[in-house]
């Protein structure tokens, strides 16, 4: 079990989700309110480690008297509030988020999203043949991860935690604009020739699978990941001493990933090179 | 932070430029020599990363002088700005009127939006591309031309803008010396060697501006735009022709500056009570209460306060912004500083267009003698209030127009939309409070300080006080900026510019963001109450004419198509959505499936755009196509 500690208390708010009075301490998101409450909201872009930048609008709620719909994940509960999160307006628009997203990117590797298309009755092949899609070819460029824009939906999780929120290295950002946005290091250079340092925290906070370890991806690529198969280990990394854990993935005894808990005072998820992709010499036999 | 660089090397030029801007560098921490004193000390923390909303003043001074931003010269700016390369890269490539792929000095805007469209900028392109070029590609003499959003030239369509690179010219010429009541306004060396403006454009005149762009006719004085002018009943437009927009003396004969003496001679809290007393609304086309805007910037605790004039007039078919900056620059600049003092702002950034090389031109030798002569700067009238007003040119991008758009913009990062709350009374411009004016609100703060609040509501309707500036074009005889008291009628303003033509199919109101109304829907009153009981929105005030010669498939095409040029890409209903418009709308034209599928498609995905988008250009993106299927029955 992880030691969390404790925060100083905070004042309550009372609003009203769903018609039933709710209490959230103060700072809330109404997100964050609604999973109190047992209620399940689709959402892509939020991310328990990182500010939410509410960009996917998976999880609009409809707030009384706003002209507009409100992300859940961002917009902070207020005294008095009338939330309403299984509206028509609200269900139609996730509807067509899904269906804008599936369309122009690839899904197939976003836990839950089939889910989520099925329960909304999202199409997104209504479209037609001819929309427009992202289609890039996934960039290998090194040996530890894979970028795979295909399936990128633009969250910005990446470039947050590589930029200001934890990493500080700012090796990647969003450059282009409209349908042509991209993440991107500079100069659209290969990985290798960037600011990257190989952290590989965004690959921990990416929701889609666009960043993958290479492992996974050739995996994947040859059939044999086996996502049911794997068993998950969490310990202590041993190569310095500021004591990270590390989530080791095992499939057939050999090591296939590795992440961090979340949940982790020290990582909060987030590891370095060595942490993250140097584990090849405990399978060395 | 620890960035690493790329280590290209910018050249000689790209350098200059530069350091033209930020000096030369101190050290070899910021792209100096390496000399033994750098090794003993290190440049860093607040006061290095503080810098980074001069990115985009660094991008223009290496794109003006160089054509386009090379590896090196955006390496060198990271340096001295302590800015991620990767971060340089997203915000160069945002911004439509940067390259980050060689080009060549000269580069042609030709504008392909709604009132440039009707009036024949497809047959220009068309021979663009026949005799000189196809778009985008290299021409011989070192140019290249590609279409644009609306230029905001609309009164004299179609229009197009030739921007050359170079080495800033000398001063000292004598060639800045304003001509008094001359046919044309005489250009000061500084734009006139780097802009120049052809409008209305053909093909012949684009090619010899091209040869020879210092030879280009120079463009009619702003009053040109102005039919109404010498009309004693104008209000905003009044100096307007009246006046030298060089001249600060003969602004201050026509009464200039006696509104600021008001303000100081009523105090910060009287100017607000004024401005709320006058029923004044924001006319960026939000129409929110001016007043009220000031009220809760001035009453934030947090300090500095910020004010921001938003002169991104880039609304299709807008123009009157432009107008009024070219024509009585000392107006905005006097109005800037009462909304500074009303805030309790300090200093005033006024966020102008790119593509608005004359308006840049004017305002800055506006700002420049202003402060020569105590009126900006730390003593203001020798009244102890210090304001002062910094210029940020935008690059090319629609987007930037939005409230909170224009801090990222300032900031020097991408001009992506922020989620509001907080409004940027709590927490605008670098996190701190901040009002944000458009052009033509500020300006009307000037006639309800000088003849009084309750004088001001006199004009106008009960909840559309004073007069509105409405932007007419297309298909009528006199294309302009005209003014009206609040409460005339569409058919009143149509008159006024020769009368709507006889077989009128349409008018744009409110323009790319706005909607269509009928030519029986002319007795709508121009208020803001009134057009939104007729379910149409006066928006930022276009009028665009549009007869039964247009073809309104091929409108909403392109209306359709700038959404999706100038969607910011943050969210998915807005970057994903106008991108499925365009497609539906492509498919009904063509007629390729079945137009009611797709009509119903159209509604499907303008609803979640209208809902879910993060800020106005996605939620509004919808409204005009819908208004010309509810409307004007379309694809009947």
């Amino acid at each position: 079990m992880t030691a969390i500690p404790l925060q100083p208390p905070r004042r309550l708010i009372e609003f009203t989700l769903d018609g039933a009075g709710t209490r959230v301490p103060e700072g809330s998101t109404i997100l964050d309110a609604c999973r109190a409450a047992g209620k399940d909201i689709p959402t892509l872009c939020e991310g328990d480690t990182l500010t939410p930048k509410n960009a996917c609008r998976v999880c609009v709620v409809e707030v009384e008297g706003a002209r507009t719909l409100a992300p859940a994940c961002s917009r902070r509960a207020e005294p008095d509030m009338v939330v309403r999160t299984d509206t028509e307006r609200a269900r139609h628009s996730r509807k067509i988020v899904l269906e804008l997203l599936a369309s122009s990117t690839d899904l197939s590797t976003t836990p839950r999203a089939a889910e989520w298309i099925k329960e909304y009755e999202a199409k997104p092949d209504r479209f037609g043949p001819d929309a427009a899609r992202v289609d890039e070819q996934p960039k290998i460029d090194n040996d530890l991860y894979v970028r795979d824009y295909d399936k990128c939906i633009l969250c910005y999780k990446c470039v947050d935690a590589c930029g200001e929120q934890w990493q500080n290295t700012f090796a990647i950002a969003v450059a282009g604009r409209g349908f042509d946005t991209r993440i991107s290091v500079e100069q659209d250079a290969p990985l290798t020739d960037s600011a990257c340092v190989y952290c590989g925290n965004c690959i921990e906070v990416c929701p889609t699978g666009a960043l993958s370890f290479k492992s996974e991806f050739d995996m994947r690529a040859a059939g044999t990941w086996d996502e049911e198969a794997q068993t998950e280990t969490t310990t202590v990394c041993a190569y310095c001493g500021v004591g990270c854990n590390l989530t080791l993935h095992v499939q057939d005894n050999e090591i296939v990933k590795v992440t961090s808990p979340h949940d982790n005072p020290v990582t909060h998820g987030n590891l370095c090179i060595k942490g993250r992709f140097g584990y090849q010499h405990v399978q060395q036999r | 932070m620890d960035l690493r660089y790329t280590d290209a090397k910018p050249s000689d030029d790209e350098r200059a430029a530069v350091d033209e801007l930020l000096g030369p560098p101190e050290s070899g921490w910021e792209g100096a020599g390496r000399s033994v004193t750098d090794l003993r000390w290190a440049r860093g923390g607040a006061a290095a990363r503080d810098r980074r909303d001069l990115l985009l003043p660094a991008l223009h001074a290496v794109n003006d002088r160089v054509g386009w931003l090379s590896e090196g010269a955006l390496d060198y700016i990271c340096r001295r700005l302590t800015v991620p390369p990767a971060e340089a890269y997203g915000v160069a490539t945002f911004y439509a009127m940067f390259s980050v792929k060689p080009r060549p000095a000269k580069v042609l805007y030709v504008c392909t939006d709604l009132a440039c469209a009707a009036e024949g900028s497809g047959a220009v392109c068309a021979g663009l591309e026949e005799r000189l070029a196809a778009p985008g590609s290299s021409a011989p003499g070192g140019v290249v031309w590609q279409p644009s959003p609306c230029l905001g030239l609309c009164e004299r369509a179609p229009a197009a803008l030739l921007l050359r690179a170079g080495a800033a010219p000398g001063a000292g010429s004598g060639e800045g010396v304003p001509a008094r009541g001359g046919a044309a306004d005489r250009r000061p060396a500084a734009v006139g060697t780097r802009a120049a403006v052809v409008a209305p454009a053909t093909v012949d005149g684009l090619l010899a501006t091209v040869a020879a762009p210092e030879r280009a006719a120079l463009e009619p004085p702003a009053t040109a735009a102005v039919p109404q002018a010498g009309d004693p009943g104008l209000v905003l437009l009044r100096r307007i022709g009246v006046v030298d927009p060089y001249s600060l003396d003969d602004y201050r004969a026509a009464g200039g500056y006696t509104a600021l003496r008001r303000a100081f001679a009523l105090g910060p809290a009287g100017v607000v009570r004024e401005v709320l007393d006058a029923g004044l609304v924001g006319r960026g086309g939000a129409a929110f209460p001016t007043g009220r805007k000031w009220e809760a910037t001035a009453r934030q605790p947090d300090h500095p306060h910020y004010l921001v004039c938003n002169a991104d007039e880039s609304e299709p078919g807008t123009f009157k912004d432009r107008v009024l900056m070219e024509g009585d620059p000392y107006a905005l600049v006097e109005a800037m500083t009462v909304a500074g003092y009303a805030t309790g702002a300090h200093r005033g950034y006024l966020y102008l267009r790119g593509e608005y090389p004359r308006a840049y031109e004017r305002l800055t030798h506006a700002v420049a003698q202003a402060r020569l002569r105590g009126l900006l700067g730390p003593d203001v009238l020798g009244h102890g209030h210090a304001f002062d007003i910094e210029i940020r040119r935008g690059a090319g991008a629609y987007i930037c127009g939005e409230e909170t758009a224009i801090f990222n913009s300032i900031e020097g990062r991408r001009g992506e939309p922020r989620s509001k709350p907080p409004f940027p009374v709590e927490k605008g411009l670098f996190g701190k409070p901040t009002a944000v004016n458009n052009v033509e609100t500020l300006v009307n703060v000037l006639p309800i300080l000088t003849h009084g609040a309750a004088a001001y509501a006199r004009t106008g309707t009960e909840s559309s006080t004073g007069t509105k500036l409405f932007c007419v074009s297309g298909r009528v005889d006199r294309p302009g900026v005209y003014e009206l008291p609040f409460g005339a009628r569409l058919r009143d303003l149509l008159g006024l510019a020769g009368g709507p033509p006889p077989n009128l199919r349409a008018v744009l109101l409110g323009g790319a963001a706005g909607g269509f109304v009928r030519p029986d829907e002319l007795d709508i009153p121009l208020t803001f109450e009134g057009t939104r009981a007729a379910g149409a929105t006066l928006g930022s005030g276009v009028v665009l004419v549009l007869d039964d010669t247009v073809e309104l498939p091929a409108v909403l095409l392109r209306i359709a198509e700038f959404f999706r040029d100038e969607s910011c890409g943050q969210c998915v209903p807005c970057r994903v959505g106008t991108v499925r418009q365009e497609e539906a709308l492509h498919r009904i034209k063509d007629r390729t499936g079945a137009a009611a599928g797709d009509i119903a498609l159209l509604r499907e995905v303008g609803g979640a755009m209208r809902d879910a988008s993060i800020c106005g250009l996605g939620q509004t993106a919808w409204n005009a196509v819908e208004s010309a299927i509810d409307r004007l029955g379309a694809f009947e």
